[in-house]
């Protein structure tokens, strides 16, 4: 049996099952970082040896702005691959996601210099409540880096093969990948300026 | 979305472009604005500012917020009430206990 | 996430009872499982009762689970009481109301094939299921299971025995079921509602499970952050929960300190006062269908009730530091969480109210399931009320962590939510098996059940009221001031064993009536929505409906001037 409205759009709701599904699942994820932000606030609040200013200075700001970049690029190819799917353009979908997939790798590679730097200066998550967060929120946002280049992973390789069995629900798979991919990016929009800059 | 005609797809590169730069010049911006002499809130107040449109742009053009369906926005407004709700309570009752 | 079958294949066994993506045999397995649970945990609390009414007595028979001796000692007795409340919550009464009911009849009420999202739903069964076995080997590490409470407030849990890690990656990995499961039921209700079942013809039940799945989206999250944070600070030596200078055993802790432990209660019970609604909302929801099947009249209020849940579920969002006015929270705080919560009070009461008022003038059938759904509007109007004083500033400064609250709580709980699922069962058990269960069982476990409950959690309130704290292992021996009441804990511990052995009808209910009970036909209670009127009993494998049914009317229309019959189901054009 057929689950209904699973590639086609429910006409009084306008939606597929899928995105409304990743809407929900997004929604839960802007209250798991809040709750992050939130401690972070209440520390930061609490923070009275300094740990918390002394502790952003030490962070590596062009590394960081550099990856800022990066991470925005890879939202532009991501949404690039969906535009070209749109468009029949499956030569140069493959070649956008690939390009996400490539920036995603980039970012992951600068972050992990990023934190062998903070290591080789004896700095660990126990050094002070700041690095505690910091290694919190950007290790959590690294796994979620980690868990969408898996996807863009298979929907690239081994589950690109839907994309001429069942066109239509292959685009609307890669919707709903960009749509986690562009929140991911989301969140780093905000962890730079909060966790490097003030 | 999905509706749309090729026309109308090749105009939204543009835009995505277009978003794109943006955020690239934003970037740099609030960079540069954490060099400014600024007092932590103003400083404060202008990263979050800056992070807010740049989220905005993200949020309104790549992820189709602007042109999204009613029962979505309807959860994320939920959603960004609770997120306010554990964002500022938690600080507040923060504030009225330092005070004793 | 995709979700096509084809039925006409024979399924192996594996991918037929265990791995299936079935929603009615998921639902089973929720259903199963936790009930397995619900009996598990109240057998730790049976335990912790023995040391309360004969403080260090060897305890008969499974003493040697003990030590040599046999007698419950206080560390064992803390992993008791926070195993046994995490366990009945988490593991219990949650999966049993959303995850077995809602898995199993959401979509037959809303005339859906199965869940949006199948495999989602697998995938949360299974998360709930090793999230389940985790816990459980919190029982076999060094230093025993959990025992900073079910609360887990750090400092004590950031440096409790290996217990505590163990019940942290549990709870991560049931946060995780929950989240997917409410990501499947919302997307279900929303997107695969029949033709014509517009929201105010949806029933009750459904409307509470979509309240519940926004409740579970949404406040589960800063959990499994506060989570996430307790296990930095228990495996990598983080500070979020450790403020400066602590002591323990005579030393100041070795950790960077500046963090701070009311952080955990804020984050906490942002998550566990939602969590309270998370419990009641689906009680109400099938209260409601039972009620309204067996008065044979339309609810009353339908509309004030779907209003009042959904106002109910929203509300429970800002109320939760009413759980923390004793830790030195300021005035203002402090009376707008008291205000919160007074004004969270009326739409309980709405709701309570109104299904009362639908009893009036009623011709009541009283079968099981409606005895149970009758027990459960007084025992949850006392849960409730007996609330409000633990929600006023003032009161709760001399009410906090006694037994009074235990009561409170285990009256909207046990009860109240637990005799709800009750009803659920003998109501719903015709349906998922085409068996009915017998009446005269589920009569005496009804009545035994409601002596029982009551005999063990009234004295609370006494016991309460005199002072007694919730967590002493030796049942208040040491309290001069409370040695009056200490005579009720031998009244309340007997009543916990006897409620045990009045669970033994029930359960041989099931199993009798499984195999050899007499046959249901497809309507067993004459009902009105669509899983009774358009479904076989069990409704088909995989798609549920013959023909997936049309919707022309409100979900409760019994008694119907003019109609031919006292009910008009759904589908009737």
């Amino acid at each position: 049996m057929e689950i209904p409205y699973n590639v086609e759009e429910r006409q009084d709701t306008g939606m597929f099952n899928g995105k409304l599904g990743i809407w929900l699942f997004l929604a839960s994820e802007v209250m798991l970082f809040g709750g992050l932000f939130s401690a972070y606030v209440f520390l930061r609040m609490g923070d009275v040896t300094g740990a918390f200013n002394s502790g952003s200075s030490e962070l590596n700001v062009p590394l960081a702005t550099f990856n800022t970049l990066v991470l925005i690029s890879s939202s532009v190819t991501m949404i690039m691959s969906w535009v070209s799917l749109k468009l029949g353009e499956q030569k140069k979908f493959k070649q956008y996601l690939g390009a996400t997939l490539l920036l995603a790798a980039v970012f992951l590679v600068v972050k992990y210099f990023e934190y062998t730097a903070k290591f080789h200066h004896g700095i660990f998550p126990e050094t002070s409540t700041f690095f505690a967060i910091y290694f919190t929120l950007t290790g959590l946002h690294m796994i979620h880096i980690l868990g969408g280049m898996i996807v863009i992973f298979y929907f690239l390789v081994p589950g690109s093969k839907m994309m001429n069995i069942e066109p239509e629900r292959f685009t609307n798979r890669i919707e709903i990948v960009g749509l986690y991919w562009h929140f991911v990016d989301l969140v780093w929009i905000f962890l730079f300026p909060v966790l490097y800059l003030l | 979305m999905s509706k749309h005609s090729v026309e109308d797809i090749k105009k939204s590169v543009k835009v995505y472009i277009g978003v794109f730069a943006a955020l690239a010049v934003l970037t740099v911006v609030t960079v540069a604005a954490s060099y400014l002499d600024l007092s932590f809130g103003e400083s404060f107040f202008l990263a979050l500012t800056i992070a807010s449109i740049k989220g905005t742009l993200v949020a309104g053009y790549f992820m189709h917020l602007f042109t999204e369906r009613t029962a979505v926005l309807a959860v994320l407004g939920l959603t960004f009430f609770f997120l306010i709700t554990i964002m500022f309570l938690p600080f507040m009752a923060f504030t009225d206990q330092s005070a004793i | 996430m995709s979700g096509h079958t084809d039925s006409h294949q024979e399924e192996s066994f594996w991918r037929k009872y265990i791995f299936s993506i079935d929603h009615k045999i998921i639902g089973l397995q929720y259903g199963i499982t936790a009930l397995i649970f619900l009996f598990f945990g109240f057998c730790l609390m049976m335990m912790m009762r023995w040391q309360l009414a004969y403080p260090e007595e060897a305890m008969p028979w499974i003493g040697w689970l003990f030590g040599d001796d046999g007698i419950i000692l206080p560390e064992m007795y803390n992993s008791l009481g926070a195993m046994h409340g995490t366990i009945m919550i988490f593991l219990g009464v949650v999966p049993l109301a959303v995850g077995a009911f809602g898995n199993y009849f959401v979509p037959l009420q809303i005339g859906a094939p199965d869940m949006a999202f199948p495999k989602l739903n697998m995938a949360s069964y299974w998360c709930y299921f090793v999230g389940g076995v985790v816990m459980m080997i919190g029982f076999f590490v060094p230093g025993g299971a959990a025992n900073s409470g079910w609360t887990s407030y750090p400092p004590l849990a950031d440096i409790a025995t290996t217990g505590q890690t163990v019940w942290l990656f549990g709870m991560v990995l049931l946060i995780t079921s929950s989240l997917l499961g409410s990501v499947n039921t919302i997307t279900t209700i929303v997107q695969l509602r029949a033709k014509g079942l517009t929201w105010m013809r949806l029933p009750f039940f459904v409307w509470a499970q979509l309240v519940t799945g926004f409740l579970l989206l949404l406040a589960f999250p800063p959990l499994e952050a506060a989570g996430v944070l307790q296990l930095m600070d228990r495996l990598l030596d983080t500070s979020f929960f450790l403020p400066s200078g602590l002591v323990v055993s005579g030393e100041i802790l070795n950790v960077s300190g500046g963090g701070s432990p009311l952080l955990w209660q804020h984050m906490f019970w942002f998550l566990a006062h939602p969590e309270v609604y998370v419990l009641i909302l689906p009680a109400m929801g099938i209260v409601a269908e039972v009620i309204a099947n067996n008065t044979r009249k339309p609810l009353w209020g339908y509309k004030s009730i779907v209003y009042a849940s959904a106002f109910l579920g929203f509300m429970s969002f800002i109320v939760w530091a009413h759980h923390m006015f004793m830790t030195g929270m300021g005035a203002t705080i402090s009376a707008f969480f008291q205000t919160t919560t007074m004004i969270i009070s009326v739409p309980s009461v709405v709701i309570l109210t109104a299904m009362f008022i639908s009893l009036w003038g009623a011709s009541i059938r009283y079968n099981s399931a409606m005895l149970f759904a009758l027990g459960f509007l007084p025992m949850f109007g006392i849960g409730g009320l007996t609330g409000l004083p633990l929600g006023i500033a003032a009161s709760d400064i001399h009410l906090h962590d006694t037994y009074y609250v235990i009561g409170h709580f285990h009256y909207v709980v046990a009860p109240g939510t637990i005799f709800a699922l009750f009803a659920g069962v003998y109501y719903w058990f015709p349906k998922m098996t085409g068996k009915v269960l017998n009446e005269t069982l589920g009569k005496v476990h009804f009545w035994l059940s409601m002596l029982f409950m009551n005999g063990i959690f009234m004295p609370m309130f006494v016991q309460g009221l005199a002072g007694v704290s919730r967590r002493l292992w030796d049942g208040g021996a040491s309290y001069a001031h409370a040695t009056d009441t200490l005579w009720l804990n031998e009244v309340m511990s007997t009543s916990a064993w006897l409620l045990g052995l009045a669970q033994i009808p029930f359960i041989y209910n099931l199993i009798k009536s499984m195999k050899s009970g007499e046959k249901a036909e497809s309507n067993h209670w004459q009902a009105t929505t669509l899983e009774w009127t358009d479904a076989p009993s069990p409704p088909l494998p995989h798609r549920n409906f013959e023909v997936i049914p049309e919707v022309h009317r409100g979900p409760y229309e019994y008694s119907v001037p003019g109609a031919d019959k006292d009910f008009t189901p759904q589908s009737e054009a």
